[in-house]
């Protein structure tokens, strides 16, 4: 059992929670993730580490409310306790000193750029963060990317224009190019047509792209293969093969279209949810 | 035949009431009915049925315990060689086995010795004749388990047994490998694998859930803290076909398929949270135990259920049992029928699945007949669901990130034949992470024998 020692709804959509997982918070790095069950009945859901305290022993995940599991899990409240918490998952992002790095965050990826763009800084990159939002509700994060990161330049967008930059993250990264800075890593996470998106900008530059990939996971542990993406023509596992993988040689089409498969199923299980809880926590 | 060379019935449920749920299939033997049958054994005296076990249990006499009625002291004989004779009673491949070599088998049937070990362990179950089990002198040495399998929880339990402190870490949420995320609930009910271990926390044995070693801990960091390990991590990894259309939606690796339904209850969806989508027509494409469970989850699930296999039933890999199960339920056998793609619509569902007619060869080195596609037999069937059921393979998470253990090119880790260590220094290995899949006795077998070496190696 693994108590939730805070937790702050940021907006309508985003919930941040704090959970004690002493193991996990010894070894979990950047760009990995956890495995979390609720209870009994759960599913095994993934979420990627925002922030962590080993001393305390405690790690901070942002969800966003998309689904069944999501929805419930912003019922729980400080105090409560999440049944299962498995991690660190996937393999750590590669921090080094590559030069200037672009870290691209859409919506509830950012989390996940705010540790990867601290710990690229604290290797003596210049790191450049671009972030999306639909709309301005939705901002999340800048404070702590700004400030705890330190980052040397956080572009934000909305897709509405209604806070920083209208438009998506791509726009400004294709700006930065046009701009003649000399990028040398890409680093984006987020839905994955923002991810393609940036891989197609970034190919006729040879600007080396990696991306964090998002598909449908069970296990998480390499053995049932639901995960499975084509990354350069072979079969990968982005639970252990990944999260993170090249850009240019990922099959988007092919992820796209496979995190659909349980669609159906999935706005079943919501509807009943909201039905058993009176709409209450919309 | 007379009566006496005929086997008692073991009386199973029909096959139209359990199509509609997940409750076991063979009810088990009355009290009465298992010592008819056990009278029928000749208690022969060089008792071949002894040699065709793995793990060589006295059959002669707990046959014999049971004859008498003492099921008490049946269940003692088969506790000394098989931590989990519920389990083994019912998933073991008897008729290859300790069955196949039994004496009356030359002049009737064999006993029934999967049914009866299986009794005895149930009948103990529900009538809690269970003792506390006896641990010997407690020892110092630590030893670290990893993975629950069958493999693993044998050999943890002999060692618990001999007073040894052990340790399981196991990567899943729940323990018992692939016995509780593979073997569905019709064939082997998760209570009675709950039961069975049960035994290992009397016994003392701590378990430790959701730690994947190389993953989220280092095998170093149990060589600290541990005299010893044995790595049972199974051969879990699916294997895919390689073909076209391998992505599309509707498509799964029996792991995955099986996982879904048994592990995380999709059959109880929506009250349980993990999907599995609704479907129609499955082809389950394989012909081993795996396949067999698959397609008649699928059935469970209802759909109609297809088992696509390049040879004859005859030479399929599973247990009797479980063909004679599928048939009855009504799986269909499309037979010397080789897929070679899976075509899907615009949005990304299978669809078809293109098939090809085989023909069989003079059997091979290995005594079965090899298929032959026939070029210019192509055609394609409709299916909404396709399930790979071609075998496993060890998962990599273990043997990449282990340091000094040796693995063969297809991930099967190499131990000596002898010590039933690996290539690191108190690090031993067994069941289907060496051999590759294979069977639970086999690996309850490795599991034994590993036991007895780490405590010679612990001395
Ligand atoms: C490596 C990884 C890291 C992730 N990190 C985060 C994170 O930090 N914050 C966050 O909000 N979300 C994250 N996600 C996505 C998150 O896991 C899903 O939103 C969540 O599982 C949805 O569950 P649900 O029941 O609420 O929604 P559902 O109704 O089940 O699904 C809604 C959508 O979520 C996706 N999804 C559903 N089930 C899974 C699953 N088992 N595994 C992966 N994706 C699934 C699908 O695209 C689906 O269409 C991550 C996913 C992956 C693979
Ligand atoms: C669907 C299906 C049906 C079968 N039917 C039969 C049958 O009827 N009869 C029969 O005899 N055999 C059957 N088999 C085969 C049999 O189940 C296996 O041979 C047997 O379970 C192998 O035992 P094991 O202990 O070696 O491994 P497993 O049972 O595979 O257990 C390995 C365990 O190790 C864990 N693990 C893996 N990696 C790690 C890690 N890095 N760290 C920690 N833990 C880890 C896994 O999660 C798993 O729990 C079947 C197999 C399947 C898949
Ligand atoms: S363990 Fe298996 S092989 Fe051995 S006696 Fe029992 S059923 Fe037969
Ligand atoms: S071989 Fe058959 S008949 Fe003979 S002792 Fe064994 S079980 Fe009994
Ligand atoms: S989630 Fe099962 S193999 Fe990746």
């Amino acid at each position: 059992m693994h108590k939730i020692t805070e937790k702050e709804r940021m907006n309508e959509e985003m919930t941040r929670i704090e959970v004690e997982a002493p193991l996990v918070a010894k070894k979990i790095k950047p760009g990995q993730f956890i495995v979390i069950r609720m209870h009994e009945k759960g599913e095994r859901i993934p979420l990627t580490l925002y922030k962590k305290d080993e001393e305390e022993g405690t790690i901070q995940m942002i969800f966003q409310k998309v689904g069944k599991s999501t929805h419930e899990l912003d019922t729980y409240e400080e105090g409560d306790e999440i049944l299962d918490v498995v991690g660190p998952m996937g393999t750590a992002a590669e921090i080094k000193d590559y030069g200037t790095v672009v870290c691209i965050g859409g919506g509830v990826g950012t989390p996940e750029v705010f540790p990867l763009a601290k710990a690229l800084k604290e290797a003596g990159n210049e790191v450049i963060v671009v972030s999306g939002f639909r709309t301005k509700d939705l901002v999340i994060c800048e404070p702590e990317i700004e400030q705890d990161a330190c980052v040397d330049e956080l572009h934000i967008t909305t897709d509405d224009g209604s806070y920083g930059r209208e438009g998506f993250t791509s726009h400004v990264l294709e700006e930065l190019i046009e701009s003649d800075k000399e990028i040398d890593l890409v680093h984006a996470v987020g839905p994955p047509i923002m991810m393609k998106v940036i891989a197609d900008i970034t190919e006729p530059h040879d600007i080396p792209t990696r991306v964090s990939l998002n598909s449908i996971m069970l296990d998480a542990t390499g053995m049932c293969g639901s995960c499975r993406v084509e990354v350069g023509g072979d079969m990968k596992l982005a639970c252990v093969d990944g999260p993170e993988f090249d850009a240019h040689e990922v099959n988007f089409e092919e992820l796209m279209q496979r995190i659909t498969m349980f669609e159906e199923k999935e706005e079943e299980a919501l509807e009943r949810w909201k039905e058993e809880h009176g709409g209450c926590c919309q | 035949m007379s009566p006496e060379e005929e086997r008692i019935k073991v009386p199973e449920r029909s096959p139209e009431e359990r199509v509609n749920d997940f409750h076991e299939v063979p009810l088990g033997y009355t009290p009465e009915q298992a010592m008819e049958e056990a009278q029928r054994c000749l208690e022969c005296a060089k008792s071949p049925c002894i040699g065709g076990c793995p793990v060589e249990i006295d059959i002669p006499k707990f046959v014999k315990q049971i004859a008498d009625g003492e099921f008490q002291e049946a269940l003692e004989t088969l506790k000394e060689f098989n931590c989990i004779p519920a389990i083994t009673g019912r998933v073991c491949p008897q008729e290859e086995q300790c069955e196949e070599v039994c004496v009356m088998g030359n002049v009737g049937d064999p006993i029934n010795i999967g049914k009866l070990e299986r009794f005895v362990a149930d009948y103990a179950r529900e009538n809690d004749l269970e003792e506390t089990p006896e641990i010997e002198e407690t020892k110092e040495e630590r030893v670290a388990i990893v993975g629950s399998g069958p493999s693993g929880v044998t050999c943890a339990a002999m060692l618990a047994q001999n007073g040894y402190q052990v340790t399981i870490f196991e990567a899943l949420h729940e323990p018992g490998g692939v016995l509780k995320y593979g073997i569905p609930e019709f064939r082997l009910p998760n209570d009675v694998i709950d039961h069975e271990l049960e035994y290992l926390d009397e016994l003392g044995v701590e378990m430790r859930m959701n730690r994947i070693v190389g993953q989220n801990i280092e095998l170093k960091e149990l060589k600290d803290e541990h005299d010893a390990i044995y790595v049972a991590t199974g051969a879990g990894s699916p294997r895919f076909l390689g073909f076209e259309g391998e992505d599309l939606k509707g498509v799964y690796s029996a792991n995955e398929f099986l996982t879904r339904i048994n592990l995380m209850k999709a059959y109880k969806f929506p009250e349980y949270d993990t999907p599995i989508t609704d479907m129609e027509k499955v082809g389950v494409i394989g012909a081993g135990n795996v396949a067999m469970d698959a397609a008649r989850s699928a059935l469970r699930m209802g759909a109609e259920s297809h088992i696509l296999y390049r040879r004859t039933t005859e030479w399929s890999p599973a247990r009797d049992e479980e063909v004679e199960h599928a048939k009855q339920e009504g799986v269909q056998f499309d037979t010397l029928c080789n897929p070679k793609k899976f075509k899907g619509d615009e949005d990304g569902w299978l669809e078809e699945i293109v098939l090809y007619e085989c023909e069989l060869e003079e059997p091979g080195e290995d005594g079965r007949p090899s298929p032959t596609v026939l070029e210019d037999t192509e055609h394609s069937e409709e299916f909404d669901t396709a399930v790979i059921a071609i075998g496993q393979q060890p998962n990599k998470v273990f043997y990449e990130n282990a340091e000094g253990v040796d693995v063969k090119e297809w991930g099967g880790i190499i131990i000596d034949e002898d010590t039933r260590m690996t290539t690191e220094e108190g690090v031993f290995a067994g069941g289907d992470a060496v051999s590759g899949a294979a069977t639970v006795i086999l690996a309850m077998g490795d599991g034994r024998e590993a036991a007895k070496s780490i405590m010679e190696y612990l001395e």
